[in-house]
């Protein structure tokens, strides 16, 4: 199990070299560069022009930036970042609660939802339900996600007041200095009434936003997963045992339907941050998605580049994880049958 | 009183196709503490009768009998959770395939207790005493370190004596074995059939064995019913149906077993078992059957005496030969 750990492990090498590569050269192909989007269209002299480009590096062969930045990276330094000359790290690190807080939220949406929907689906396959359930996650699979949050804040923000339209938490009624990070925690933390409540609030609707597509995959991966699973011969043998039917569908055949569907729910780790980059633009939540999309905005090429980096890191570590969790629930791994 | 009693059974099943009769009227009626064989190929509705009794079945089953009952109570008014009281309990049930009719997910300990805990309320430590037990009982060895193992790393005969310690687990009174040797190498086979009859023996339970293979049928059991096509064609004990076999069905059956051959060539039945689409007006048996003639193809049969083995057939054989009131036509 370990070798097979470490075996995994080596193998991410080459894809964070390809990562650093393609990074680099996707923001230096978009036209403009920090110097100029900061000038604006005010225009500037040519030798002060010349002058910023020098101080930020940009005047040195491309080549020569790439190994700079390579060799950065390799000593731990992102760089700082162009605009607010912070390092990227920090920033990132600062954001990134954020993202995890709505991220985890999403995920917890999913499963929670997902899971026993598909699971019922399979067992009444064909009625009603299952009919519903099947349509409804073709629609969310399908749905451009900046629209369905759009269309959220809309309904349940502005016509029916129901949670607020955007942010963590109403800045006006509740301030505390960030201990973890976690607005959900931080909030407890701070002893200030109503502001967990609140925070919770604020939570919503980008949970739903973003929790839409992983709860159609999982909800459909779940009911076909089980749908095999329950025309196996254990399923009758726990039937045979006189099992109540909760118990057979439960944990007898759930248990084994889950394999495949805990594989799906760490792969959608991925589509899950691409998510989360529109999500928290849609309701401005400051997390790294948001200061990413700012990042392009004003080219600042260390910002981008780290956070997609470090992004990409998170997102291997935690295939990497499921990995070790997929042997945890299936025995026949564990044991290298 | 009987242990199971079940008259006129019939099992159809809604499909695509229309409905489907996989058993039809099938009388079945096991006394305890005995060895009752079901004998047919494959499409006989051997099992799927069983897994009537046993509740088994799929939705799109739907299952009436004129009586159906075990240790006097009726299976058919019981309520599901009264009846979940007694499968797994009093009538448990081990199948074709052990490899795969053992969770994968769970150890060996954890499946056999199961049923200790829903039936007979064991706690933990009186749970892992008498898995133990169990686990010795049906020849394995080293039960303390099978209690931690997966299915996956069991053979197939030691994955079926695992189903067996678990259908026995709450000391059954009949225990219905669907093919238990089929699926498994043939040495593996006979050890097998030789611990089931020995636990029988050890336990007083009645023992119900769904086989294809008279070879089986002779070595184990006191009584056998022949099915074909869901219906009952025979039934009689062991030993006078191995001599003397009434119906053509039975006497085909024994003709094939290579011990009884006297011919180079094995003789075979011509032909296949009727399906969902092709069944015959008559007698089911008749399109395959050396002795049909013209009644055999148009009317059913009816049921012979307990002295031609209930033989469902126009001209019951006697000593190879066709005899009764169609012999003549």
């Amino acid at each position: 199990m370990l070798i097979h750990f470490l075996k995994r492990l080596a193998l991410t090498i080459p894809t964070f070299f390809a990562l650093m590569f393609i990074t680099f050269i996707a923001i230096r192909l978009v036209p403009g560069d920090p110097v100029e989007v900061r000038v604006g269209e005010r225009g500037i002299s040519p030798e002060r022009l010349a002058q910023f480009r020098a101080e930020l590096g940009l005047d040195q062969p491309v080549w020569k930036q790439f190994l700079d930045y390579v060799w950065g990276i390799l000593h731990g330094d992102f760089g700082k970042s162009l605009v607010t000359n912070e390092k990227v790290m920090t920033e990132f690190f600062t954001l990134f609660p954020a993202t995890i807080e709505l991220s985890f939220a999403a995920m917890m949406f999913a499963t929670i939802i997902g899971i026993p929907a598909g699971a019922i689906a399979a067992v009444k396959r064909g009625s009603r339900f299952d009919q519903t359930l099947m349509g409804l996650s073709v629609a969310g699979f399908s749905m451009p996600i900046f629209w369905w949050g759009l269309l959220l804040i809309m309904l349940v923000a502005e016509r029916l007041h129901l949670t607020p339209v955007s942010g963590r938490i109403d800045l006006i009624k509740f301030y505390f200095e960030p201990v973890t990070g976690f607005m959900l925690i931080d909030a407890l933390l701070s002893d200030q009434k109503g502001a967990f409540k609140d925070a919770l609030h604020h939570l919503i609707l980008p949970m739903i936003v973003l929790g839409t597509v992983p709860l159609a995959v999982i909800a459909r991966m779940t009911r076909s997963s089980m749908l095999e699973v329950l025309s196996e011969d254990y399923v009758r043998t726990a039937r045979a045992k006189g099992l109540s039917p909760a118990r057979v569908i439960g944990l007898h055949a759930l248990r084994n339907a889950l394999i495949p569907v805990v594989t799906v729910i760490g792969l959608s780790v991925g589509s899950l941050m691409a998510g989360a980059v529109l999500t928290e633009t849609i309701f401005s939540w400051p997390g790294v998605g948001k200061w990413l999309i700012e990042a392009i905005g004003r080219r600042d090429y260390p910002a981008l580049q780290g956070g997609v980096m470090l992004i990409s890191a998170i997102v291997i570590l935690v295939n990497l994880g499921v990995d070790v969790l997929y042997g945890v629930i299936n025995p026949r791994i564990r044991h290298g049958a | 009183m009987a242990l199971l009693e079940i008259r006129n059974l019939s099992v159809t099943f809604r499909t695509r196709g229309g409905l489907f009769k996989a058993v039809d009227g099938v009388d079945i009626v096991v006394e305890p503490n005995e060895v009752l064989a079901i004998v047919g190929e494959s499409g006989s509705g051997k099992s799927v009768a069983m897994l009537a009794v046993m509740g088994l079945l799929p939705w799109t089953a739907d299952v009436t009998a004129d009586a159906m009952l075990f240790d006097g109570q009726d299976l058919q008014t019981l309520k599901p959770a009264e009846r979940r009281k007694i499968i797994g309990k009093d009538m448990s049930m081990i199948f074709q395939e052990p490899m795969s009719s053992l969770n994968p997910c769970f150890t060996v300990g954890f499946q056999i207790g199961e049923a200790l805990k829903t039936h007979l309320g064991m706690d933990k430590a009186q749970r892992k005493v008498r898995t133990l037990e169990l686990l010795d009982q049906v020849g394995i060895t080293d039960p303390e370190r099978r209690l931690a193992a997966f299915p996956h790393q069991l053979s197939g005969g030691m994955s079926q004596r695992v189903m067996i310690a678990m259908a026995l687990s709450c000391r059954p009174k009949l225990l219905i074995a669907d093919e238990p040797s089929t699926a498994l190498d043939v040495t593996i086979q006979a050890q097998i059939l030789d611990l089931l009859v020995s636990l029988k023996r050890e336990t007083g339970m009645a023992l119900v064995l769904i086989t294809h293979d008279m070879g089986v049928v002779a070595e184990t059991a006191e009584r056998v019913i022949v099915q074909y096509a869901g219906r009952q064609v025979e039934q009689s004990a062991t030993i006078p149906l191995f001599a003397d076999p009434h119906h053509p069905y039975t006497h085909g059956l024994l003709a094939a077993l290579p011990e009884r051959a006297t011919s180079s060539r094995l003789p075979t039945i011509p032909g296949m078992v009727p399906g969902q689409f092709n069944r015959p007006a008559g007698c089911l048996f008749a399109p395959r059957c050396a002795h049909a003639s013209a009644i055999c193809h148009t009317t059913p049969p009816p049921k012979a005496g307990a002295a031609m083995g209930e033989a469902l057939c126009w001209t019951p054989l006697v000593n190879g030969m066709p005899v009764g009131k169609g012999a003549a036509a």
